[in-house]
């Protein structure tokens, strides 16, 4: 009887939301901006994807599926498939990397925390294309890397790491690694330490609380990373554009081109429909199914 | 005599599906310490949150000062409520939230700063008007609070739970303080609680709520020695009952026979206004108020009845005894631990239970 | 816990290095006097001259600021009213206008900047610092509401019911109790828009229109045509710039 009650005694008081259920006319002006720079672009981009290009760029409003039949050219396909591996690659990489340090950052004291946090973040806060261009700086033929190892009497001649599939993912995961640290850490420090030990109190092995007690109770940070992650890295185009070369064309730098370079807009809209609607279909597909699993410990 | 402080007159309200208060009247004396006590979901913040305004009854009406609130907005009434998180604005020092409500009503500055200093006076916090909230601790904070509606002078000052966030031994203290303070003032104070032991200390009147509905009014003794229902008895703190029937009675005495008790064993009790021979009861005992010995004698007490004894709980002031009275009813019984000599009684003995008939209360239904 | 972890701890130092290296490799050598090798060959200020020098420079530094300070202006007073709206006007159909809201935060970037570029060219808006501005409002807009709104939901509610039994009316109590409380989380808000919308490539290089360089779109054309030690002194200027906008936002929310 003396133990507080305060949940339930909240929800005696309720019903107190006001009872107006139209939306409020402060939400007016942000809803008419971003409906008219951001939903009615898309389907615009959706009008345009079932039309033709014309002549000189430009759009002939004719119906027509050609644009998506187009995109499961082979060519396109394997675009498309290169851009999911190496997002997927990147996502990888940025976990193993990234939950080692979110743990770490987690359990540290809540000063620490905050320094440690701020350690990460700052390089993130870099302009994307300085932090590109470090890398340039560091890995093309005459850059950094190759002078030291030179230098060190390592290599003969220099090792060609630019302009390759190795260097979209090494900026991929530089650019985005932040992405992952960021909610990883807030799903472990939100998991209390007493379940941890709780589990090893109950003989698990080291191992064995990571992949029974750790991983499945951080799993909402888990999925967020990864999406935060996987989405700018599947639609990546300055990455691919600067460190990648002709072979390694991601669908950004398809986009790009279909818009600036072949004026082909119905084409273009189509390919990055397709894009976003597989990445937007990807994430709701994975977290229903990941839902249920993944509430109670973002409630805990 | 004057007219009455506040008057709720059949007053409900719906929360969604539940009816979070249900046909609530009651009529507060002016300068009256009245606590709604009852557990969560009874209603009893609801009742408060309509009287500060900031929920409306369904149907119902309530009067503040004789006159009828309906449709005034919490700005416009002659209320001020304690809440129970304090809600002390963060951004202002403690002059500053203690000011808040003189400002909004433009009372002029130089009054503001006496009036200030004085509330800070009436709750011992002197010197620490320019401190954050932050920067004190819960019992500071919450005479903040007290000072913040105290200082506005309103017709009735409502508390939510005003001692819930503070340990034990300061919510001892704070009862009477707060006690004092309404004593010094001479305001209405309403408050809502769910501690009985806080209502009774501290309340001229209590009201008992469960589900909406109000179950009883009273004095704290009333309340305490007389209640009218089971769930009362129960809420503060009666822990024995005994269902059973009414057998005789004999003037304002009867006894009750139920078939938990051993055979051949009846109650003698008071007996309740109405009810006769036959009719069903329920007598509830409190665990302070039976003795306990090793012999049957009755030595003067008016009842005895045979127990076993399943546990016997020593916690410093006092002992507490399960009791085993047969195989469907255990009772408990707190004795004070006064010293040495004392008789004390192991888990297995058989020991006799004696009271007097008019500790217990008879509840008929 | 962590005492018995010390790997965790070298896994983290490690993380950082890999974090830090790259740029502060950027930053030291901006003060290399070689033009095209990477090997050090002695201390010169030679590059920050060259771009003290740079006229076209200047003009993307003015535009880019220019943009970033409208844009942030026009999402901040969008999105602290939405956020109010959202947080204390509760609707049916909440849910939808709210996911909608975010979605320039899951959809890929580049989707956004094309598909503005069509919108332009389609209602014959000529692509310009105005077009870029309309852009960077739009994808500022979400991060404002959102921080704003976090700040809202961690308001106690009965903060405001305090002060109208107090006597305030609802304004004064949203002007004098909830808006004062507010104003870090504005201010951190800003500064955060502020610095994306600096940053911003790629809705930037799809909306900008001749004459509306701003500075990333500058820094792609320098990196596009070949590294110098220039780009490197420009980089660690706008490190240090960043860094500072950050920390002061950073700072501010936490109050």
């Amino acid at each position: 009887m003396n133990s507080p009650t305060r949940p339930s005694d909240r929800s005696e008081c309720s019903g107190e939301a006001p009872a107006s259920r139209r939306p409020s006319r402060l939400l007016l002006p942000a809803l008419v901006w971003l409906g008219l720079c951001l939903v009615l672009p898309l389907f615009l981009m959706l009008a345009i994807s079932f039309a033709s290009r014309g002549t000189y760029g430009g759009v002939v409003w004719t119906l027509t599926l050609a644009n998506y039949a187009n995109v499961v050219d082979p060519l396109y396909v394997r675009i498309f498939a290169r851009s999911v591996g190496l997002a997927t690659l990147t996502t990888l990489l940025c976990l193993a990397l990234g939950f080692p340090i979110a743990y770490y950052i987690a359990r540290l004291p809540p000063r620490l925390q905050g320094i440690w946090l701020l350690l990460v973040m700052i390089p993130f806060w870099t302009n994307f294309l300085v932090r590109t261009y470090a890398w340039i700086f560091i890995l093309r033929a005459e850059g950094l890397l190759n002078t030291v190892l030179a230098g060190l009497g390592l290599i003969g001649s220099p090792v060609d790491v630019l302009y390759s599939e190795t260097a979209i993912v090494i900026g991929l995961v530089y650019g985005y690694l932040p992405f992952m640290i960021l909610p990883l850490y807030a799903a472990v420090e939100r998991l209390p330490v007493a379940l941890v030990e709780a589990a090893w109190d109950l003989y698990a092995s080291r191992w064995a609380v990571f992949w029974r007690v750790i991983v499945p109770l951080t799993k909402p940070g888990l999925v967020a990373g990864a999406i935060l992650v996987f989405i700018p890295s599947v639609g990546a185009f300055i990455t691919p554009d600067l460190m990648g070369g002709a072979r390694t064309m991601m669908i950004g730098n398809l986009i790009q081109h279909e818009f600036l370079v072949a004026r082909d807009w119905p084409f273009g809209s189509a390919i990055g429909l397709v894009l976003m609607a597989s990445v937007l279909l990807g994430v709701v597909t994975y977290l229903r199914a990941e839902g249920p699993g993944a509430r109670p410990a973002a409630g805990g | 005599m004057a007219e009455p402080s506040v008057e709720l007159r059949e007053v409900s309200k719906r929360h969604g599906d539940t009816l979070a208060v249900d046909r609530l009247s009651l009529t507060i004396r002016r300068g009256e310490f009245f606590s709604i006590l009852g557990p969560s979901g009874s209603g009893k913040t609801t009742t408060l949150r309509m009287l500060a305004g900031f929920e409306s009854p369904d149907a119902g009406d309530i009067l503040i000062d004789g006159r009828s609130v309906r449709g005034v907005p919490p700005n416009r009434r002659p209320v001020n409520l304690v809440f129970q998180t304090y809600a002390l604005f963060p951004h202002l020092t403690v002059a500053g939230n203690i000011a808040f409500g003189l400002e909004m009503r433009r009372v002029p500055r130089a009054d503001i700063a006496a009036r200030v200093q004085e509330a800070l006076d009436m709750v011992r916090l002197q010197g620490k008007q320019d401190r954050l909230p932050a920067q004190l601790s819960g019992g500071e904070q919450q005479r903040v609070a007290l000072a913040r509606a105290l200082v506005n002078r309103p017709a009735v000052l409502l508390l939510d739970e005003p001692l819930g966030a503070l340990d034990q031994q300061l919510r001892a203290d704070m009862q009477v303080e707060l006690k004092t303070i309404q004593e010094r003032v001479g305001l209405t104070f309403i408050c809502v609680t769910h501690h009985q032991e806080e209502a009774l200390t501290m309340s001229d009147r209590v009201a008992v709520m469960q589900q909406g509905r109000l179950l009883q009014v009273g004095s704290p003794r009333d309340i305490y020695e007389a209640p009218q229902s089971a769930f009362v008895a129960g809420f503060i703190g009666i822990s024995n009952s005994l269902a059973g029937r009414i057998e005789t009675v004999n003037g304002a005495r009867c006894t009750v026979r139920a078939a938990d008790l051993p055979s051949g064993f009846s109650v003698v009790a008071r007996c309740p206004v109405g009810a006769g021979v036959g009719a069903q009861a329920t007598v509830v005992l409190r665990p302070e108020r039976i003795h306990l010995s090793a012999d049957v004698q009755l030595n003067g007490y008016d009842n005895v009845l045979p127990a076993r004894v399943s546990k016997a709980i020593y916690n410093g002031s006092e002992t507490q005894y399960v009791l085993a009275l047969s195989d469907r009813l255990s009772w408990q019984v707190r004795v004070p631990n006064i010293g040495n000599g004392q008789q004390r009684f192991q888990p297995g003995t058989p020991v006799f239970l004696r009271w007097h008939a008019d500790e217990a209360v008879v509840l008929s239904e | 816990m962590v005492r018995r972890t010390p790997w965790l701890l070298s896994a983290s130092v490690a993380n950082l290095c890999f974090l830090y290296a790259p740029i502060l490799v950027l930053i030291l050598f901006s003060f290399n006097a070689s033009r095209l090798s990477a090997a050090w060959q002695g201390f010169t200020l030679e590059w920050y001259r060259l771009l003290a020098e740079d006229e076209a420079l200047r003009l993307s530094v003015w535009n880019s600021l220019l943009v970033a300070l409208v844009s942030t202006l026009v999402a901040t007073g969008l999105g602290v009213c939405a956020a109010i709206g959202l947080e204390r006007h509760p609707f049916r159909g909440q849910k939808v206008v709210e996911s909608a809201m975010l979605l320039p935060l899951v959809i890929p970037e580049i989707m956004m900047g094309v598909s503005l570029m069509l919108f332009f060219l389609l209602v014959k808006l000529p692509l310009s610092l105005i077009t870029v501005t309309i852009g960077h409002a739009a994808f500022n807009l979400p991060i404002v509401l959102v921080i704003v709104r976090a700040r809202l939901r961690k308001l106690d509610p009965s903060l405001e019911e305090a002060a109208r039994d107090l006597g305030a009316t609802p304004w004064q109590a949203f002007s004098r109790v909830t808006l004062p409380l507010l104003v870090p989380a504005m201010w951190g808000s800003v500064l955060l828009a502020f610095t994306i919308s600096l940053d911003d490539f790629i809705v930037t290089f799809f909306t900008a229109g001749p004459g509306s360089t701003t500075l990333p779109l500058y820094v792609y054309s320098m990196v596009k045509s070949g590294v110098t030690p220039v780009i490197n002194a420009l980089s660690a200027i706008l490190v240090v710039v960043s860094m500072t906008l950050i920390g002061a936002s950073l700072a501010l929310q936490r109050r």
